[in-house]
């Protein structure tokens, strides 16, 4: 089954998420932030990260750029969590290789639909 | 049998050419809603000879896309469709694309056929279209969302085109995905285009190289296509058009007679086609060759040749004849000489100066071009710009025959065309704003060059809202760049935008205000050996004038001499020389010494310090002499010990085998055989600046 | 024949087969003199050996930086080693040479003159023994020894060209050097 990266320095959102995902059958790895989850996803090769933006230590984008860099995650689906659509967070995440983004707040529904299209 | 083919094709992309900037210049010339049906008739004509042409010599991607351009026309001279900038900017467009095609196929290279269908689906997507009551069919414009139910045709499905870039693995998403989701929304005829698939031994498995053709029969909202692809948006290039039950958009068909406005389908694809229009029109400016003369002659477009007129060869030849004759004169006269013969020596050399003296005016015209050569890119990009900016402006070009050496042309293309976009974007203001200030809606801009005295200068003037003296001093205190006003004129000022580091763009426009600087734009111009000067009026508009010399290899110098060392002054860099009495002096404590002439006070830069020259014949400056020179709009004068001669020197390059040596622009070789430097008066300032105090900046 | 003479004979004889072997391939490097050291570089780098000739002084250069001359209508840089590398300066007589060389840049390559205190014979890298170089007085001549060679008890520093111009004819900016390494 396919494992997923989730970060996001607030633990309410993490459980939200990884509670959702591990409901369809998914396993989930949590991470706090940047740091946390490049030191995870070093450790454990997963099927798609998923991360917020605003984080201390190592914000969301960057935590994309640096995935990027390692060869096992050259190819790998990268989601940014960004509050609002703006063009911006958009453009600079698209810039550091992120796939694409889910618009919060959403809800579980729109989270798996999201998550299914990319990783089946 | 080829061959006489190809000499026919020469022919033909020499007229397509001439035809393809016909249609340009015309288009541009159309305002939407008028009719000029004679001009719609040129651009008419001019794609239906492209169109015939193409199809007798085989060039069926050609004229295929050739003839759907012409529909359009057709139905536009007819008055069957009214004139829409939406249409007028989807042809200059395809214009770009036909080019890329001739020149394409002339060159023997791939035509990018991915750029050309998406081009193309766009055509059609208009032909499509409503073509009378275009109002609010602007291109650009916000979608409205208000339709009112079509009672006519109704959109059976989708046709989407689907080109991934090439790196569009690397953010992780994955086109099938996409496609899949596509297939969600209804049935789907999905075609795949291996075209660009590289060789097996160039294969690179990280890049993607399908582009896909996606036919959706589906009823659905434009906007559930539009959200599947919001992800990937910069990452393809892509088309969705709709396919109706009335006229299939297919190939270029006559729209319905019983047209009834179809609202909400075209309105919002006006959302979707900005990105396709973008995205195609990135890749279609990538690949359009460099637009210069088209690629007449057969050359391959942008290489390094000329076209020369075999005339003037002819009479090069003619001139090297004599030349020759005269050395083999001089040479007999030189086996057996005597004092006798003198006057035969001295006519000798005479002819042989007047000969060399031809030769090299002959050689050098050669280089000369027509300006128009750089001037000619401005049209299609201003108007450009002016639409991107919503502003209205009109060019004028004065003075394009103006004949420049062709170095020139080259290098000054990339400054101008900073400049005008800097005079479009900061200049020139808003049509509400221009009317506010009680000028009228259009802003203009002149390009003119001209000759004058053994220059060329090309200015470019505009009318809008001229420099802003203040926020310029403010800025420029602010920056670093200078300390304080002191009595800087407003010149002065102004110029202080040439200082490295300086931009007073309050946003970063994606227009003019990104890297390339102003102080680049004047480095480039000070390497051509030439200067640039800046005037503006506030309120009513500026000029920026630049000064280049008629040739970048020889020039006209004064030599002087400093101490025992000579060095070589530009010509066109001397105001005059004078003697400098001592009540014309005047020295202030802290901030260099200066000299009175008519009403100014300009500094003096001693040579002899500045250059580190020893045994200097004098330190008195009344004992020497003042040669008064200006560089980028400033005056100062040289102190130096004597004039020699004026002659015509050889530019010699220091940088081929050494450095550029501050003050100088190269060197030359003396008719001793001795090496002299040749002063480069801006940078000579800049290094006195350092040097001494000096008072034109404060700044080091 | 006395010894002697059958000695010189036989030096004789040995020289006509070390020019005969000469002329098989080999490095071969032109040596001059400089300081009463001798010094080796690649022959094939060598473009003209010339007298002194008055320069044309350059503004604001470096002290060894002597000035520019014209040779045949191009503009070469000519720099004095001694000064280049720290040593005495002696006044140039008619003796002084002026080797011409061809370095290689990252932007291509370039002529510059150079003042030694006299040029001398040709060595011949397979006759010559070549060693790593120990660390000289100057840091600027160091890094441009690319070998120690000893040629009939005389020892002959070799150097690269290409280093030892280096800083002059290139305006290599500080990033660039980094990378270099």
């Amino acid at each position: 089954m396919a494992t997923i990266l989730a970060v996001d320095d607030s633990a309410s959102m993490r459980q939200m998420v990884s509670f959702t995902l591990k409901g369809a059958g998914y396993e989930v790895v949590e991470a706090v932030d940047g740091v946390d989850a490049l030191s995870k996803a070093k450790q454990q090769a997963v099927n798609l990260v998923i991360t917020d933006v605003n984080m201390p230590n190592m914000d969301g984008i960057t935590l994309i750029a640096e995935l990027r860099k390692l060869p096992s995650y050259k190819f790998t689906p990268l989601l940014m969590l960004t509050t609002e659509s703006s063009p911006e967070k958009k453009q600079a995440g698209k810039a550091a290789g992120a796939t694409g983004w889910i618009v919060k707040p959403f809800n579980p529904d729109q989270l798996l639909a999201t998550v299914k299209k990319v990783i089946g | 049998m080829s061959i006489d083919m190809a000499q026919f094709h020469q022919v033909f992309f020499e007229e397509s050419f001439e035809g393809l900037d016909i249609m340009e210049s015309g288009l541009l010339g159309m305002q939407p809603g008028e009719v000029d049906s004679e001009e719609i008739n040129a651009i008419f004509r001019a794609a239906h000879s492209i169109k015939g042409g193409a199809g007798t010599f085989g060039f069926t991607d050609i004229s295929s896309f050739t003839h759907i351009m012409e529909t359009l026309l057709d139905e536009m001279r007819d008055g069957r469709r009214d004139v829409t900038a939406e249409a007028v900017e989807a042809l200059l467009k395809s214009v770009d694309i036909l080019r890329h095609m001739m020149t394409a196929t002339q060159d023997g290279d791939d035509i990018d056929l991915d750029v050309v269908k998406i081009q193309q689906a766009e055509l059609e997507r208009i032909l499509a279209s409503d073509g009378s009551g275009a109002a609010g069919q602007e291109s650009g414009s916000s979608a409205s969302d208000e339709g009112t139910a079509s009672t006519g045709e109704e959109i059976i499905g989708w046709k989407i085109v689907f080109n991934p870039h090439d790196t569009i693995l690397r953010s992780g998403n994955d086109p099938y995905r996409i496609i899949r989701e596509l297939s969600e929304l209804g049935e789907t005829e999905v075609n795949c285009d291996t075209d660009q698939l590289p060789d097996l031994k160039d294969f690179d498995v990280e890049s993607y190289h399908l582009s896909w053709d996606i036919r959706l029969n589906a009823a659905v909202e434009q906007q559930a296509i539009n959200e599947i692809f919001d992800w990937v948006e910069d990452e393809c290039d892509m088309a969705i058009v709709p396919i109706t039950d009335g006229a299939p958009s297919a190939q270029a068909a006559a729209p319905h007679p019983e047209e009834v406005k179809k609202p909400e389908a075209v309105a919002t694809e006006t959302t979707a086609a900005p990105s396709a229009k973008s995205a195609a029109a990135k890749p279609a400016a990538n690949k359009t060759a460099a637009k210069a003369g088209g690629a007449k002659g057969g050359a391959k477009s942008g290489g390094g040749s000329i076209r020369v007129d075999t005339a003037k060869i002819d009479s090069l030849i003619n001139m090297v004849g004599e030349l020759v004759i005269t050395q083999s004169m001089l040479g007999m006269l030189g086996e057996d000489f005597d004092m006798s013969r003198v006057e035969k020596l001295n006519e000798g050399l005479g002819q042989l100066e007047r000969h060399t003296r031809e030769l090299q005016e002959s050689v050098m015209q050669i280089r000369m071009l027509p300006i128009s050569f750089t001037f000619s890119r401005f049209p299609r990009l201003v108007h450009d710009l002016s639409t991107k900016m919503g502003k209205k402006i009109e060019l004028e070009m004065i003075g394009e025959e103006t004949e420049v050496d062709k170095t020139v042309i080259e290098k000054i293309g990339d400054p101008l065309v900073h400049l005008v976009r800097n005079s479009l974007d900061h200049g020139i203001e808003m049509p509400e704003d221009r009317v506010a200030a009680g000028k009228s809606e259009t802003g203009k801009i002149q390009l003119i060059a001209s000759h004058k005295g053994g220059n060329i200068v090309i200015e470019i003037r505009d009318d809008g809202k001229g420099l802003d003296r203040d926020r310029i001093l403010s800025k420029a205190i602010e920056k670093g760049v200078i300390s304080d006003a002191g009595n800087l004129s407003d010149k002065q000022i102004y110029e202080l935008i040439f200082e490295a580091g300086f931009s007073t763009a309050e946003q970063i426009s994606d227009v003019s205000g990104r890297g390339v600087g102003m102080d680049v734009v004047r480095r480039n111009i000070n390497e051509l050996g030439g200067g640039i000067e800046i005037e503006s009026d506030p309120g009513k508009g500026s000029a920026i004038i630049i000064r280049l010399p008629l040739t970048l290899a020889i020039l006209d110098g004064q030599s002087i001499k400093v101490g025992d060392e000579t060095y070589i002054v530009p010509l066109v860099s001397i105001v005059e020389s004078i003697q400098c009495k001592p009540d014309m002096l005047n020295k202030v404590a802290g901030k260099g010494e200066t000299f009175k002439l008519r009403e100014a006070y300009l500094p003096i830069i001693r040579m002899h310090e500045v250059f580190g020259v020893e045994n200097p014949i004098s330190t008195d400056i009344t004992e020497g002499l003042l040669v008064v020179v200006e560089g980028d709009g400033q005056r100062c004068g040289l102190f130096v010990d004597e004039l020699l001669g004026q002659h015509q020197v050889v530019i010699k390059s220091l940088e081929t085998n050494y450095k550029k040596v501050d003050g100088t622009s190269g060197a030359t070789i003396l008719g001793d055989g001795s090496v002299a430097l040749i002063l480069d008066i801006p940078d000579l300032m800049r290094l006195a600046r350092r040097h001494q105090p000096i008072q034109f900046l404060k700044s080091a | 024949m006395s010894a002697q003479a059958a000695a010189e004979v036989e030096k004789e004889k040995d020289q006509e087969t070390e020019k005969a072997l000469l002329d098989v391939v080999g490095d071969q490097y032109l040596t001059f003199r400089l300081a009463e050291e001798d010094y080796g570089i690649d022959i094939l780098r060598v473009q003209e050996i010339r007298g002194w000739d008055e320069v044309t002084r350059l503004p604001n250069a470096p002290e060894y930086v002597r000035g520019v001359v014209n040779i045949r209508g191009t503009i070469v840089p000519v720099y004095d080693l001694r000064l280049k590398f720290s040593m005495p300066f002696r006044e140039y007589t008619k003796n002084t040479v002026v080797i011409v060389i061809r370095t290689e840049t990252l932007k291509g390559s370039k002529s510059v003159g150079v003042v030694v205190d006299a040029v001398a014979d040709v060595l011949h890298g397979h006759l010559i023994d070549i060693t790593q170089s120990p660390d000289f007085g100057h840091e600027q001549m160091t890094e441009a020894i690319s070998g120690l060679a000893t040629f009939q008890d005389k020892m002959v520093v070799l150097l690269d060209v290409d280093k030892l111009v280096k800083d002059d004819a290139d305006e290599v900016s500080e990033d660039e050097e980094v990378t270099e390494e």
